[in-house]
């Protein structure tokens, strides 16, 4: 029932800032202070017609700096074509600990799977 | 597509040209494809400039590399002072990758121009002597705190941007072909520096009151980008005279610290002749450090 959020970087103030990096380039936005920069997930595809999958995560003041360290961090070696980058704090995640309530549910039910099925006599084309 | 591009895509990718004529790069029908594949890519390494027979058509064109090699090659040694040193772990990755990118070049240019003297980009690079040395006197400026490091590679990524675009249409094609890779390494340079001045010059009153200090700091050595020598007038065609650079730099310049809040500041300009060997008192130290391994123990490897 509960959602967690990951990424605890004290930084909950400034959870407007992602997606902001053109307004970022203007206004020269100021990030993080003490508490260091905000934590920021990353995302790469390797290439066409692939999904971005989940690389990692880093730091950075803002969404532009994020791409920019990703590209150094995470594609250094030829891996990507396409980053995407999203504020850890931003991603909602199931509980860990409603594992049982979340996802053994569907266990045994083999009904719910195409080869749970019999071919029916007489349909042609299936 | 057309043959033409076909076969381009073919000698870039290595793919034989009667396998994935189209889809080279696309995961369908690619038996490698992943989502973590790693590759490492096809371009110019210094490995393939020392090995090929195309040498500098004479000296003035090897002192010319060297020219461009040596900045390379000091702004990467500087810049590797930083690794283990940066603000963040992602920032340290980032100047390292940049210090990287420029001993790369220093590697090409260097290899290059050595191949008109018999002499490998090693024997340039760790047994020349101080006054040998042709490098600008910004890259020698010590790192001084990061908005000096900023500056400093804001200023050399405009200036090295313009230099190898406009070497594309160098005569020389081997000095073309480096400054084609080259540039779009510096092209991200020129990113990382514009970023972080705007970041900084708008950013707190502490972080514009630093970026005022280094741009006062460093403007004076900027003159010396943009003077010709008697070696440009022998190279028409092959080399970039660097007096042309200057009016687009500046207005480039210009534009960025408008943005940032900034200005170019009224300070003269040092006198500066790194292009004869002459330079500051930093570059002996610097070179103590790059050099002293090579030379304690020659021929070592590791």
């Amino acid at each position: 029932m509960s959602s967690t959020v990951i990424g605890q970087d004290g930084q909950d103030g400034q959870s407007n800032q992602n997606n902001q990096s053109k307004q970022n380039r203007q206004s020269g936005q100021k990030a993080s202070t003490s508490a260091g920069w905000p934590l920021w997930e990353i995302f790469v595809r390797s290439s066409r017609g692939l999904s971005h999958v989940h690389a990692g995560s880093l730091h950075a003041p803002d969404a532009e700096m994020a791409v920019r360290n990703a590209r150094d961090l995470y594609t250094r070696r030829n891996e990507g074509v396409s980053l995407w980058v999203v504020r850890s704090t931003d991603i909602a995640t199931s509980d860990p600990d409603a594992k049982d309530m979340m996802f053994e549910s569907p266990q045994g039910k083999d009904y719910r799977h195409a080869t749970y099925y019999k071919e029916s006599e007489g349909v042609k084309h299936l | 597509m057309n043959g033409p591009s076909d076969q381009m895509t073919d000698q870039k990718t290595g793919q034989a040209a009667d396998r994935l004529p189209d889809h080279s790069l696309d995961s369908f029908g690619d038996a490698a494809a992943s989502a973590t594949r790693v590759t490492p890519g096809n371009a110019l390494r210094p490995e393939d400039i020392a090995l090929q027979k195309a040498a500098p058509a004479g000296d003035a064109a090897a002192r010319y590399a060297l020219h461009l090699g040596d900045d390379a090659l000091i702004l990467a040694q500087r810049l590797s002072h930083w690794i283990s040193r940066g603000p963040e772990l992602e920032e340290d990755v980032a100047l390292g990758n940049i210090a990287l990118d420029q001993l790369g070049h220093a590697r090409s240019f260097l290899s290059y121009a050595g191949k008109a003297w018999g002499q490998t980009e090693d024997d340039l690079a760790y047994f020349r002597e101080e006054e040998d040395f042709t490098s600008l006197h910004l890259v020698e400026q010590p790192n001084g705190d990061f908005a000096e490091t900023m500056v400093r590679g804001l200023f050399m990524a405009l200036y090295q941007h313009q230099v190898y675009a406009r070497l594309l249409d160098s005569a020389d094609e081997t000095i073309a072909a480096i400054s084609a890779k080259a540039l779009k390494e510096v092209d991200y340079h020129l990113e990382h520096a514009e970023l972080w001045t705007l970041r900084l010059g708008r950013g707190t009153e502490e972080s514009a009151r630093r970026m005022r200090r280094a741009l006062d700091k460093l403007w004076p050595y900027t003159e010396e980008l943009f003077q010709d020598e008697p070696l440009h007038d022998e190279l028409e065609g092959i080399a970039v005279r660097p007096s042309t650079l200057r009016a687009q730099w500046e207005e480039q310049v210009r534009d960025i610290l408008d943005r940032s809040g900034l200005a170019v500041p009224e300070v003269p300009a040092a006198l500066c002749l790194g292009r004869r060997g002459e330079h500051s008192e930093h570059l002996g130290y610097i070179l103590a450090e790059m050099q002293v391994l090579a030379r304690k123990h020659p021929g070592a490897t590791w």
